[in-house]
């Protein structure tokens, strides 16, 4: 018998189990993006059938990261930049949790870019949402990675020399197995993308374009949006990595010119996970670790059984 | 103090086999009954560069690596770069012979392989081994192994060569060469084993010299193992399951012990990106349930310092071992000190909440491996196990039956789906996972996919559910209860003491340390005994909590105090100044950062120079004497 009896329950959800009783001591402002992510995840969870206590929803630090505060599951607020480490072990730890990160642009483009390159590389069966409003939001409104060449702010005074990282290729040319782009301003299409992110194998990154009113007045609210799925314009299939690597250079670029594109971008389902790999060759267990902690009947090998020989 | 003791030194190339073939010769030497210790001297370089390994062998206890040493085996180096006396380190290819001589004993005994090595290379050579009355033996291992077709078994026909020389019969090199060589060149190296050792007993007056492998009995059966092993067969008795880590020296040696074994005792392994990235990974999986670890040597543990602090923040148990080299930054990588004392004591900001443990031998290493889990576990603390390149990697014999010790892979105070159901939880259920007045202030966790456990971990200061806040009176109670913690620990740590009492308890003067060189201390105790002097020693491991009364009673009962560690700043001495609030007047400092361990005649030497003669400087220069703040 499982020790986490809320893993795989077989119940009926109510998006309202998501939802503190108690208001949050309040963090966003009026009309941020951010609060469309969350809306988008309440209505994502209980359709894929995963209870606030299956699911682990890990943070950094930002705005975003008080999604931990707005959406009631088991939650892991860490520090700035590190989400995706710490979330990626929970999984391998227990691969029965839906292991969900999540953070700004900032967050995880930037201090943690090392982390979303090779958590993306060794594809962790899990989904990490970036929520790229183009600035350090919680801060209050410095130049982040993906801010437009020639943004100001009070630390790019001169408006920034910088061309703005690119999200959705870093992430294919990193390795993740399915990579997206969603819109605040587009419920529908985000809480579609929401659940085959959180329903694929592998990793899953979405980056969602979330608008900050407060400090990024300048910015397009990313209306109007465009679905390069749904749109004529737009011939490309999201299963070849080169058609896929070119419609994201022009998503990227077109940005920038104010033209918001959405979509989903690369899905590859054949690549196995970094736990069907690591089990393949013998480095994972197949029940999940942490079960084993609660099973009275596992017989702990003792050192002594196991290394005598070698020393003696 | 040993009367007769072997000190036998393989030389060569990093990269030659040294390591190996000074393994199977000092366990060979534990078989026939004797107490063993090895030293290790390396480069930071892959291939060439002179390296070697030492092997005291006595039939009393060991427990350093001894004064000089008796006996040298100077292969050649086959990966030596420069021939050329100009260079920048000059000829290498001389160094396994020429760098050692220095601290070879009067009356000790070369053997090397003139099949590489070509003495006369080396200045005043002959006249230093007369002077020094050296008995030299140049033998052609090279040549006599190449004879059998493989040159590089050369380190055989030398281990031949010391056993004809030493008095020591064969059969226990033997029976470890088929436990541990492959059938395809078990055969060949037998061969040359005993020709080299027929050899040198009919070529050469092998009485010549006075130094011989004594002979010993093991009251009990011995294992050979380094302080690297212990600490992973400790994690492994502590249910440790998951490790992450980014290689670094030393603390490499941990890791990959620990990587070769977890997947066949279902474990998991993970080598990632970063150090932090390690450190957030240990931290992600014991929340997840799991038993965790990961560590680094000082560079990367500074890496860690943010996740850390998460653990503490966030109550997450977890171990980080943290395997001291020479700083600061890269500094020297292969080469020990205890110089980051005060950096795992204090990095991390804000009032910090850890427990930080310094073994001092390598059953110490494995009992404090437990300990600190278990403090990790039962008090959801981050507890760091504090040791260096010398404990680490050094061989020693300890006793089979240390090790005989049942498993403890208990989660701490953690509760099941059915207790979950009786704490309490706030209308919404979310389960107060941060209580304020729990028993130890440890307050009882649940774990993500319980039901009824929902709750949030955070780096924020946080309310009962985890919960970000910022309200003073629920700051004011959260952080004293994590503060109360170490309290309960301390109390803890009393009834099953770590420190390390030596010698008399009636003794006038006192010399104290911490961690790797509580050994060598011990043995220049009783030495300094024996020279009719009355010391005894204190070796503390536990460095956070401290034990202030164990330590303050050990001050009061002396007159005087010596604090021996491998820093440059002091950084022990300050620590229990700091804790004690006093006794500036009482304790001086004899301290070593050149990159090699205490030997322990710079002890003996130094303590009667400056303790009992009141000399203003330590006789060593490769040591550094620091006064009594009185002084
Ligand atoms: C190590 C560290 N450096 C800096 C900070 C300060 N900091 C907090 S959030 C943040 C940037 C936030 O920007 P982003 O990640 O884009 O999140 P947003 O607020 O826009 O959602 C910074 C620099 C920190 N908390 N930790
Ligand atoms: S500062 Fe911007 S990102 Fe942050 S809550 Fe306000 S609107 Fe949202
Ligand atoms: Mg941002």
């Amino acid at each position: 018998m499982s020790a986490f009896s809320a893993i795989n329950e077989e119940r009926e959800i109510d998006r309202d189990e998501y939802t503190p009783g108690v208001e949050p001591q309040p963090t966003w402002c009026p009309g941020c993006g951010d609060f469309s992510v969350l809306k988008a995840l309440k209505q994502a969870l209980p359709e894929i059938g995963r209870s606030p206590e299956e699911t682990l929803l890990c943070t950094g630090i930002g705005c975003s990261g008080k999604l931990n505060s707005y959406l009631d599951t088991y939650g892991f607020h860490t520090i700035h930049g590190r989400s995706l480490p710490v979330a990626r072990a929970a999984k391998l730890a227990n691969p029965g949790l839906e292991v969900i990160a999540a953070g700004g642009d900032g967050d995880g483009y930037g201090i943690g870019g090392n982390h979303f390159i090779h958590t993306a590389r060794e594809n962790h069966d899990m989904t990490y949402i970036v929520f790229n409003n183009e600035i350090f939001g919680l801060t209050k409104g410095q130049t982040s990675p993906t801010s437009p060449k020639g943004h100001k702010s009070k630390t790019q005074p001169h408006g920034s020399a910088k061309e703005p990282l690119k999200p959705l290729s870093l992430s294919l040319n990193a390795g993740a197995s399915y990579v997206a782009r969603t819109a605040a301003v587009n419920p529908n299409q985000a809480k579609e993308i929401l659940i085959e992110a959180m329903e694929h194998d592998g990793f899953a990154h979405v980056d969602f374009l979330t608008q900050c009113p407060t400090w990024n007045k300048d910015a397009r609210q990313y209306v109007p949006y465009i679905d390069v799925n749904e749109s004529d314009d737009y011939d490309f299939d999201p299963t070849d990595r080169v058609e896929a690597a070119e419609m994201m250079r022009e998503t990227e670029e077109s940005l920038n010119e104010g033209k918001v594109l959405t979509g989903r971008y690369y899905v590859d389902e054949d690549r196995p996970s970094y736990g069907q790999e690591k089990r393949a060759i013998g480095e994972m267990p197949e029940e999940p670790l942490a079960e084993r902690y609660w099973d009275d009947d596992y017989e702990w090998e003792r050192s002594y059984d196991r290394f005598v020989g070698k020393h003696a | 103090m040993t009367d007769q003791e072997l000190i036998w030194r393989i030389s060569g190339g990093s990269g030659d086999g040294i390591a190996s073939t000074s393994q199977n010769f000092a366990k060979a030497l534990m078989r026939s009954g004797l107490n063993v210790f090895t030293h290790r001297h390396y480069p930071s370089r892959i291939r060439g560069g002179h390296t070697y390994t030492e092997i005291r062998a006595a039939a009393d206890p060991v427990k350093s690596r001894g004064d000089g040493y008796n006996f040298l085996l100077a292969l050649g180096d086959s990966f030596a770069r420069n021939p050329q006396e100009e260079a920048v380190y000059g000829n290498e290819e001389i160094k396994p012979l020429s760098e050692n001589l220095d601290e070879l004993r009067e009356g000790g005994v070369i053997v090397y392989d003139e099949g590489l090595l070509d003495a006369s290379e080396i200045p005043d050579f002959e006249e230093r081994a007369e002077e020094n009355d050296w008995h030299v033996y140049p033998l052609d291992l090279r040549g006599l192994a190449r004879e059998q077709g493989r040159e590089v078994m050369r380190n055989t026909a030398g281990v031949g060569a010391t056993c004809a020389l030493t008095g020591m019969d064969l059969d226990h090199v033997e029976e470890l060469m088929r436990d541990a060589m492959p059938e395809k060149i078990l055969d060949p190296n037998l061969e040359i084993l005993h020709i080299a050792y027929d050899q040198v007993r009919e070529e050469h007056d092998v009485d010549a010299h006075d130094v011989s492998v004594p002979t010993g009995e093991h009251d009990e059966e011995q294992l050979l193992m380094s302080g690297s092993d212990a600490i992973a067969y400790g994690a492994i008795d502590e249910g440790c399951r998951f490790i992450a880590g980014y290689p670094m020296t030393p603390w490499t040696e941990v890791f990959t012990i620990m990587t070769q074994n977890l997947p066949e005792l279902g474990g998991i392994s993970e080598q990632v990106e970063d150090e932090i990235a390690a450190a957030a990974l240990a931290v992600g999986a014991s929340h997840a349930g799991v038993k965790a670890m990961s560590g680094s040597s000082g560079g990367g543990f500074a890496l860690m310092s943010e996740p850390l602090g998460l653990a503490e923040m966030t109550e997450t148990p977890v171990v980080l071992i943290e395997a001291m080299r020479a700083g600061p930054s890269t500094g020297m990588p292969t080469k020990p000190e205890q110089s980051d004392l005060e950096h795992v004591l204090y990095t991390s900001q804000g009032d910090s909440q850890r427990v930080v443990i310094a073994p001092g031998t390598v059953e110490e290493a494995y009992d404090q491996s437990r300990l600190a889990f278990r403090l990790a576990y039962e008090y959801q603390i981050p507890s760091i196990l504090l040791y260096d390149q010398k404990l680490g990697g050094e061989l020693m014999n300890v006793p089979k039956s240390h090790f005989d010790r049942e498993p403890n892979p208990a989660l701490g105070n953690t509760l099941t789906e059915d207790e979950l159901a009786d704490e309490p939880h706030s209308a919404d259920g979310k389960f107060h996972r941060f209580q304020h007045d729990v028993e130890d202030g440890v307050p009882p966790r649940s774990i993500p996919g319980q039901k009824g456990g929902r709750y949030l971990a955070t780096g924020n200061e946080h309310d009962p559910t985890g919960h970000i806040c910022e309200d003073a009176d629920n700051r004011i109670a959260q952080i004293d209860r994590r503060t109360q913690k170490l309290e309960a620990i301390r109390a803890d740590l009393d009834s099953e003491p770590t420190s390390a009492f030596y010698g008399p308890d009636e003794a006038e003067y006192g010399i104290m340390t911490f961690g790797s060189q509580q050994g060598t201390v011990e043995e220049a105790v009783d030495r300094l005994n024996d020279a009719g002097h009355s010391v005894k020693s204190l070796g503390v491991s536990d460095m956070l909590p401290f034990p202030s009364d164990e330590v303050e009673a050990f001050i009061q009962s002396v007159d005087e105090v010596l604090v021996v560690e491998m820093t440059a700043s002091g950084q022990f001495r300050g620590l229990v100044q700091k804790n004690l609030g006093q006794y500036g007047e009482k304790l001086s400092s004899l301290l070593k950062y050149n990159g090699n361990p205490f030997e322990p005649a710079e002890i003996v030497d130094g303590f009667e120079a400056v303790v009992v003669e009141g000399d203003a400087e330590a006789p060593n220069h490769q040591t550094t004497f620091v006064p009594t703040a009185g002084d």
